[in-house]
């Protein structure tokens, strides 16, 4: 199975051995640019697909059903549609800036994909300071938003701007923290080195990396101003934010940095707490087959199902023990199950309120954020005994969430007296 | 317990999602979780909603038998009662020697327009006539390029004959029939 596993990684050497030796490293330079350059958008356009789709469905409708089967070239024509739009810069605006802010917030969407590591040395760029490169490129964000915000010189885009910057600069510090306690147990900042450690233990599944993972994934939400926390697009109050004033294929450009950074935080979630491109080693075909069993065994279940989930339980047991799925299957299974929460959340609820958003951030996120990084620490220091050291850190985490809701819990409404009425 | 409402909300837009596909909705019955057929949307052009027989849209003439033989005497009151103004009438029809022109013993309208583009669907037209002769048309289906050409329905489209009236109004036809029927006795 090692061939399917590695059959990109095997494309790039075949296409590279084209080359004469002295030209190589260039080479593999253009083409992992080359193909992340190519993918990206098209990753970009289906992403808007499914969760048109996707938030259809939890809204009983259909979502784009016309153009194509199942809509599936909906994505093409809206993107036919923004380039031949009208491109409209307001009276007033500043030119230069107006055009370069959808760029420089795509850029670093893009910038992202350097460090994802898809599969087993399917990663373009493994920098030993992968994690640091990325909170560094992701943070570029709130510069083009102010840019754009404040280019466009319309009082709704700059309230949005505002707002955007105060929250990407909250959601960073608590998305920081809790890969901080990653980098403790892995000692690395290595994506690769990351995904490795997680060969036996997907970090998920400890106590601070479960607290840790909804962290980053809820911040990274935050980050990337998806509902709940589109505070600074919110259409009610703000028409459209700091891209209030675009159209076109700039318009296009501002979604399309915003749907590569949910991917790449969906992406970036996968790597550093669900295994990355690893396959759950753990005897999760144990798992499997108990479940066959208790399937099989379920009457209360009728027949057919009973016989349907336990062939799929067995065929996923017997999968997980082989390994013939290869990494970069899992990795982009796991991605895009993620985007679907992404989606979920987004489907499921309303929009935050500005004192909320902050709150959640400074009043919750942060201190939980420096406790995980205690819990982590207890939890490696008693890895001896494993049990006791997961149960010490769950304890932890448990107590300290518990005290931080009551301490943040808001003042009872009190009866209004009317003075003045009575 | 704190996040449970959360997770509740979450579980209730997943059923939902579910709900949409036929093999959700059998794993949702697998389980024993009470479903609804979640696609509540009529697919407009390809399926056609039934709509209900009230259901009005813009006014027509009504005929009786042949289309010369319309209700419609030209008195305008229509014209005058209409709240946007979007009906236009000339006549009565006159002769050479300017008396009124009769068919089938009564006065008759020689343009009769609506320019449907302004009607606002209030029936109004309809209550004011005092010879049954305008009734509320359920045909939606109208766009087109021209807004004057098009959009100005004339005498020739607004006809339509009783029976047109009696198929998609049972109800409504009845009584008019019935009120007419008793004026003539
Ligand atoms: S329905 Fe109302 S708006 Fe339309 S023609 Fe009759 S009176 Fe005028
Ligand atoms: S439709 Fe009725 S109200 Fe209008 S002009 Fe004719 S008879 Fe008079």
């Amino acid at each position: 199975m090692q061939e399917l596993d590695q059959v990109f990684v095997n494309a790039k050497g075949w296409l590279l051995s084209l080359f004469p030796i002295g030209l190589r490293p260039w080479v593999s330079i253009a083409v992992s640019v080359g193909v992340i350059a190519a993918i990206a958008p098209f990753i970009m356009m289906y992403l808007t697909w499914l969760e048109r789709k996707i938030i259809a469905r939890m809204q009983n409708r259909f979502g784009p059903t016309r153009v194509g089967v199942y809509g599936l070239l909906q994505p093409i024509s809206d993107g036919i549609k923004m380039l031949i739009k009208e491109d409209i810069v307001p009276r007033g605006a500043d030119p230069l800036l107006h055009i370069l802010a959808p760029i420089l917030s795509l850029a670093p969407a893009i910038l992202l994909f350097a460090v994802m590591p898809f599969g087993r040395n399917m990663i373009a760029a493994d920098l030993n300071v992968g994690l640091l490169y990325l909170f560094a490129i992701s943070s570029i964000s709130s510069y083009s938003i102010f840019m754009g915000g404040w280019a466009s010189r319309s009082k709704f885009s700059i309230l949005g701007a505002m707002r955007g910057v105060a929250q990407i600069i909250s959601y960073e510090v608590p998305g920081v923290l809790s890969v901080v306690a990653v980098i403790m147990i892995t000692g690395t900042l290595s994506m690769v080195g990351i995904v490795e450690a997680q060969a036996d233990q997907w970090f998920v599944f400890t106590p601070w990396g479960i607290v840790g993972c909804l962290m980053f994934f809820l911040s990274g939400v935050a980050e990337v101003n998806r509902t709940p926390f589109d505070m600074p697009e919110a259409e009610s109050e703000l028409v459209g934010g700091f891209h209030t004033e675009y159209s076109g294929m700039k318009f296009a450009l501002w979604y399309m940095a915003e749907f590569l950074e949910s991917f790449a935080i969906c992406a970036f979630t996968t790597t550093l707490f669900l295994g990355g491109w690893q396959g759950p080693a753990v005897p999760f075909w144990v798992l499997g087959l108990l479940l066959a069993v208790i399937v099989a065994t379920g009457t209360k279940l009728p027949a057919p199902i009973r016989s349907v989930g336990a062939a799929a339980m067995l065929g996923a047991a017997v999968l997980w023990r082989t390994q013939v799925i290869p990494s970069w299957a899992w990795f982009l299974a796991k991605t895009y199950a993620l985007v679907f929460v992404l989606v979920w959340l987004r489907g499921t609820f309303p929009r935050l309120r500005v004192d909320q958003l902050m709150g959640l951030a400074w009043k919750f996120f942060l201190p939980l954020g420096l406790v995980n990084i205690v819990a982590a620490g207890i939890w490696w220091s008693l890895r001896e005994t494993p049990w006791f050291g997961w149960i010490a850190s769950a304890v932890v985490l448990a107590l300290s969430a518990w005290a931080l809701v009551l301490a943040n819990k808001p003042e009872p409404l009190q009866p209004r007296t009317y003075i003045y009425a009575d | 317990m704190i996040g449970i409402g959360v997770l509740r909300g979450m579980g209730v837009t997943f059923k939902t999602f579910l709900e949409t596909y036929p093999w959700g909705r059998g794993l949702l019955r697998a389980l024993r979780i009470p479903t609804t057929n979640g696609l509540v949307t009529v697919e407009y052009p390809d399926v056609k909603q039934q709509h209900h027989e009230r259901f009005r849209y813009f006014p027509f003439l009504v005929y009786d038998q042949t289309p010369d033989n319309l209700r419609c005497v030209a008195c305008k009151i229509c014209e005058q009662e209409c709240p946007p103004a979007c009906i236009h009438i000339i006549g009565p029809a006159k002769d050479e020697q300017g008396r009124p022109a009769k068919a089938h013993g009564r006065t008759y309208p020689v343009e009769f327009d609506i320019d449907i583009s302004v009607c606002m669907s209030c029936r109004i037209c309809v209550d004011v006539c005092p010879f049954d002769a305008i009734e509320m048309d359920n045909q939606y289906e109208l766009s087109g390029f021209d807004r004057f050409g098009q959009m100005v329905f004339n005498k020739d489209k607004l006809l339509k004959p009783n029976d047109y009236f009696q198929r998609i109004k049972p109800t409504e036809a009845a009584t008019v029939d019935a009120r007419l029927a008793a004026k003539k006795k």
